[in-house]
């Protein structure tokens, strides 16, 4: 087939296309990740028991506002790897500027600490558990987001699976913090973050894999 | 991350091109059509200085960008300049096309492919090596009669529902998932 035949045969009947089809795709997955994670966390694990007293410390939000932050800020990178061509300007600090606020916290809140209290904030009584459960409940959410990405057209195929670990791992956060007791910055600081480490990792390793097209 | 921004190298055709993808986006077939066209020169002269050594590679990968421009082209936002899209796009299938060759000239006799001896103008198109056409008898009744009768005859949705005995949603799925799947042979997945 020659490539004016092929160019006659593509515009041919060609419809038009919906417009923001990025945006339908990626509300569509985080909707469906985001319940599948929630399912896990009530069926596995369960609220915390306190969670009316809960909501009504600050430190309760501090921890949803740093998860949120750093999800919304993944959401940005995401969309923009999933698209060719568009910059990743502004990407590294919107990432940055959340986790440097809770370590900024976690610093703050171990100087004033006891010395005797530090390794209760840091490690909590989860410490062990933390990780593999956050990274458990990122699955779900990690399956949508590869969907999602697999109906448009990532170029730099490592970023965007690394970008797609860390938006699962973000959402599946927000609803481990649902269940988890620990409301320590130290303790958020370091574990929370190490688990969305986990699906974040295992992007970047299979992102060539799953997303060429 | 440095990201690769080639400054626009179609400039004053630039806008040109863009209002006539955004046109056909919106449904205008004519003006998809001349965006295709004037697309194909355009990614065949981008190609052919990053393909110097490969002579014979252009024009299928000219093909196969046009391709991936098509089936990809609901990610093109409109707020982007258009050169950085389409140049990541062929990019992209220029990097997966040099990963394929790393890897066959691994199993094959690197010698046995040596077949350099062309001399390609840059105006007009070189024969394509692989055909389309051929590669399209490989899908299944329910994506090629779709493609052969609306793509290649010009039938309307209806007409080829009524030939085929599909229903219209059948029809027009079978064209998109067909040239998603033509795109999937080319890169060897199928």
């Amino acid at each position: 087939m020659k490539t004016d035949d092929l160019v006659t045969m593509l515009a041919t009947g060609a419809d038009s296309v919906p417009p923001n089809q990025a945006a339908h795709r990626y509300a569509a997955a985080i909707a469906w990740g985001a319940l599948g994670a929630a399912l896990l966390m009530i069926t596995l694990l369960g609220p915390r028991p306190d969670l009316p007293a809960a909501v009504l410390l600050p430190m309760f939000w501090v921890k949803i506002v740093f998860v949120g932050s750093f999800a919304a800020a993944s959401l940005l990178t995401a969309l923009r790897l999933s698209r060719p061509g568009l910059s990743l300007a502004g990407i590294p600090g919107a990432l940055g500027a959340p986790v440097l606020a809770i370590w900024l916290l976690a610093v703050i809140v171990l100087a004033r600490a006891e010395p005797a209290q530090r390794a209760t904030l840091f490690f909590g009584d989860t410490w062990n558990s933390c990780p593999f459960l956050i990274a458990l409940l990122s699955a779900p959410v990690f399956v949508a987001i590869v969907w999602a990405m697999k109906g448009l057209a990532p170029t730099r195929l490592r970023l965007a699976g690394t970008a797609a670990g860390l938006l699962a791992g973000a959402v599946g956060t927000l609803m481990y913090s649902i269940h988890c007791p620990e409301m320590d910055a130290p303790f958020i600081a370091f574990w929370y973050l190490l688990g969305m480490l986990i699906p974040t990792a295992v992007g970047a390793l299979l992102g060539p894999r799953l997303l060429r097209w | 991350m440095q990201r690769m921004q080639e400054t626009g190298r179609l400039n004053a055709g630039e806008e040109r091109l863009r209002n006539l993808l955004l046109l056909g986006l919106a449904g205008d077939e004519p003006a998809y059509h001349a965006f295709l066209q004037e697309l194909s020169a355009h990614l065949r002269a981008f190609l052919r200085k990053r393909l110097a050594r490969l002579p014979d590679e252009v024009e299928d990968l000219v093909q196969e960008s046009l391709l991936a421009i098509h089936n990809q082209r609901h990610t093109y936002d409109a707020g982007q300049p258009l050169t950085a899209w389409i140049h990541a796009i062929a990019k992209y299938k220029l990097v997966d096309l040099l990963r394929r060759r790393a890897r066959r000239d691994l199993l094959t006799d690197p010698l046995d492919d040596e077949s350099a001896f062309s001399s390609a103008s840059d105006t007009e198109a070189a024969d394509a090596r692989r055909d389309l056409g051929k590669l399209l008898e490989q899908l299944p009744e329910r994506q090629r009669l779709p493609i052969v009768h609306m793509k290649l005859e010009g039938l309307s949705v209806a007409e080829t529902a009524k030939l085929t005995g599909m229903s219209e949603s059948a029809v027009k799925v079978g064209v998109h998932r067909g040239l998603k799947a033509l795109a999937a042979i080319i890169r060897g997945d199928a």
